[in-house]
């Protein structure tokens, strides 16, 4: 066989592999989303969405307690996590761009970012549930806020790193402080990538599970004080689907379509937003 | 403008109010030290990790020592606890998941990067972005229902009577089909980290200038050839920072595992067995955990996951930090 003729059979081979390799992985995703869809929707209904989790092997009943749980804890999570991720970004782009602290904060930074979430629930177990002596839904709020800080540390100062110097240097030369700066120039600039990065951390920690196990715990009835446990989504999810009950299985389904349309819809958004902001480069 | 208020504005810009001035520079003062302040906060997390981790795994190191490490026996009844069916469930899924997992991923990546004709390119490419949002529980719980069914009655039997039977590595593939264990769950993780792995390869391929490419190009290499000798090798690094990104997932993954992994502390040689790993146990066991010597061994786990994932994360990021920052948002 020519020497040439065998390149192409290499060169036919791998690319119809990685095609097929594709194919496979967009088949199983597909799967996976169907399955989703299919289960999902045959046990949804306005039920889901008005009613309370019931006890177990009782008909009715919805997923009302979870939703309202998981909205709370991730708002809160992100209004402890978004603010400090911002001024965190703010310094690492504005203030100490070239400073070797800011190479460690960094650093640290994206290794959080790839941290277990499990072993986020264990640090705040030991730090608030412990001392509190109870499991709380304020406890889950700070894993999730814990969580979503670095997505949001890292987009901030991302975005913040895109205005043009000349911008800023424009304004420090009008006799602005750095502050100044900052909250005319730099923020307004960078407004809708910084909104990206806050719905990529809603849609991260409204998703998360293993911190929230031993944190907000879960609830079976109603609460809104976040000083005791509360349900959330995730959690009755795990819940349910490991349960033996038909009726707790099929809200689980249910609950899990739900959560996965709000993640969908959330990312999705953000991809929105972040095409509006650079129509040249809108390639995700 | 009259010369009037031309002075006006003249005098202002001059004769600047004290006052105002001091209150611009404490606000400075404040903003730079909040900002500092927050900065910070990033290191004081980590520290607070650690401390918080090594405090409350301490009753259990001071009991068991190294022994923590080397044995198996896990029993909250006469309260003796190992971490090694732990680690060795939490290290035998991910190196199965890695093996499924990179070849598909590499595939999406030199296909999206290549091949894919660019009409193709970003509904694909947008696709594996989004399902690499999706959150583990969703892909767990799927794992259980759909996945775990499919493989107990058409591939665990299909696998032991044919892997099975050769002599050697057939232990690994021996026992009844239950449908969950090992191997499940590591197939479960592969599908969880593809999407992940393969948005990264992609970003790190699209740092290859098309220069280099042209070049090979130019010199009659086939397509598979530019990938493999001119595309692989300038990005080496990215895409070894990138999978070891995807391992650190996979080593500290917890709801797409807990569903599927049988829950079993004994270490089987078979991979369609229970087992357990890491962060199951303390995702299973730990509101139940009933002695503090449970609970403490139960952050004992997590502490050695942590050092576990934080050396491998930490490779990948220093290996990654060369690498364009803007070219890995998906990250």
């Amino acid at each position: 066989m020519s020497r040439r003729i065998r390149r192409k059979i290499v060169n036919g081979l791998a690319l119809g592999m990685s095609a097929a390799a594709t194919l496979v992985g967009l088949l199983l995703l597909g799967a996976l989303l169907w399955s989703l869809l299919d289960e999902g929707l045959a046990h949804f209904s306005m039920n889901v969405l008005t009613r309370m989790t019931p006890p177990p092997a009782t008909p009715g009943g919805g997923l009302l307690n979870a939703i309202y749980g998981s909205a709370i804890m991730t708002l809160i999570g992100i209004a402890i996590g978004g603010p400090v991720g911002v001024m965190a970004g703010t310094y690492l782009a504005e203030y100490g761009r070239h400073a070797r602290l800011s190479a460690v904060i960094r650093f640290v930074n994206d290794v959080l970012l790839s941290a277990p979430s499990i072993i986020i629930g264990l640090f705040v177990y030991e730090l608030v549930v412990v001392p509190m002596g109870n499991f709380s839904a304020i406890s889950g709020a700070i894993s999730l806020a814990i969580i979503a800080m670095p997505v949001i540390v890292r987009t901030t100062e991302d975005m913040l790193n895109l205005v043009p110097q000349g911008m800023k240097d424009a304004s420090t030369a009008m006799g602005a402080y750095p502050w100044r700066t900052i909250m005319s120039i730099a923020y307004p600039a960078a407004r809708s990538g910084m909104v990206t990065g806050l719905l990529l951390a809603v849609a991260r920690i409204s998703g998360e599970t293993a911190p929230l196990l031993f944190t907000a715990l879960n609830n079976q009835f109603w609460s809104t004080s976040l000083r005791l446990p509360m349900a959330n989504l995730p959690v009755v999810i795990f819940q349910f689907a490991l349960s033996p009950y038909d009726n707790w299985q099929q809200l689980a389904w249910a609950g899990a379509l739900v959560i996965t349309a709000a993640i969908l819809v959330l990312s999705i958004a953000a991809r929105v937003v972040i095409a509006r902001l650079s129509p040249a480069k809108g390639r995700r | 403008m009259s010369a009037k208020t031309g002075d006006a504005a003249m005098s202002g810009l001059v004769a600047v109010d004290p006052k105002r001035l001091a209150g611009q520079r404490l606000t400075e003062r404040i903003f730079h030290g909040t900002t500092l302040a927050a900065a910070l906060l990033v290191l004081a997390l980590l520290g607070g990790v650690i401390v918080a981790l090594l405090h409350g795994a301490w009753p259990a190191l001071a009991r068991f020592k190294l022994a923590f490490l080397t044995r198996q026996i896990w029993n909250p009844v006469t309260d003796q606890y190992g971490a090694l069916g732990a680690v060795y469930g939490t290290l035998v899924t991910s190196v199965i998941a890695m093996l499924l997992a990179l070849p598909i991923s590499f595939g999406i990546a030199v296909f999206l990067t290549e091949l894919a004709p660019s009409w193709l390119k970003r509904p694909i490419g947008v696709a594996i972005e989004l399902l690499a949002a999706v959150p583990s529980i969703i892909y767990g719980f799927w794992g259980l229902f759909v996945l775990a069914p499919v493989l107990q009655e058409h591939v665990e039997p299909w696998i032991i009577s044919t892997l099975g039977a050769i002599p050697g590595v057939g232990v690994l593939f021996s026992g009844a089909p239950f449908g969950i264990g090992v191997l499940t769950a590591g197939i479960v993780l592969a599908i969880m980290i593809v999407p992940f792995i393969a948005a990264v390869m992609r970003d790190v391929f699209e740092t290859v200038p098309d220069v280099l490419k042209e070049s090979a190009y130019g010199l009659g290499a086939t397509t598979w050839e530019v990938i493999w000798r001119v595309a692989v090798p300038y990005s080496r690094t990215g895409m070894v920072g990138g999978t070891m990104l995807g391992l650190g997932r996979a080593l500290g993954e917890t709801m797409a595992v807990t569903f599927v992994i049988g829950n079993a502390h004994q270490i089987s040689s078979s991979l369609l067995d229970p087992g357990t790993t890491i962060s199951a146990t303390i995702a299973n066991e730990f509101t139940e955990a009933t002695t503090k010597l449970y609970s403490s061994s139960l952050i004992a786990l997590g502490a050695l996951l942590f050092v576990i994932t934080f050396t491998v994360i930490a490779i990948a990021r220093l290996m990654l930090l060369r690498l364009n920052r803007r070219a890995l948002s998906s990250v």
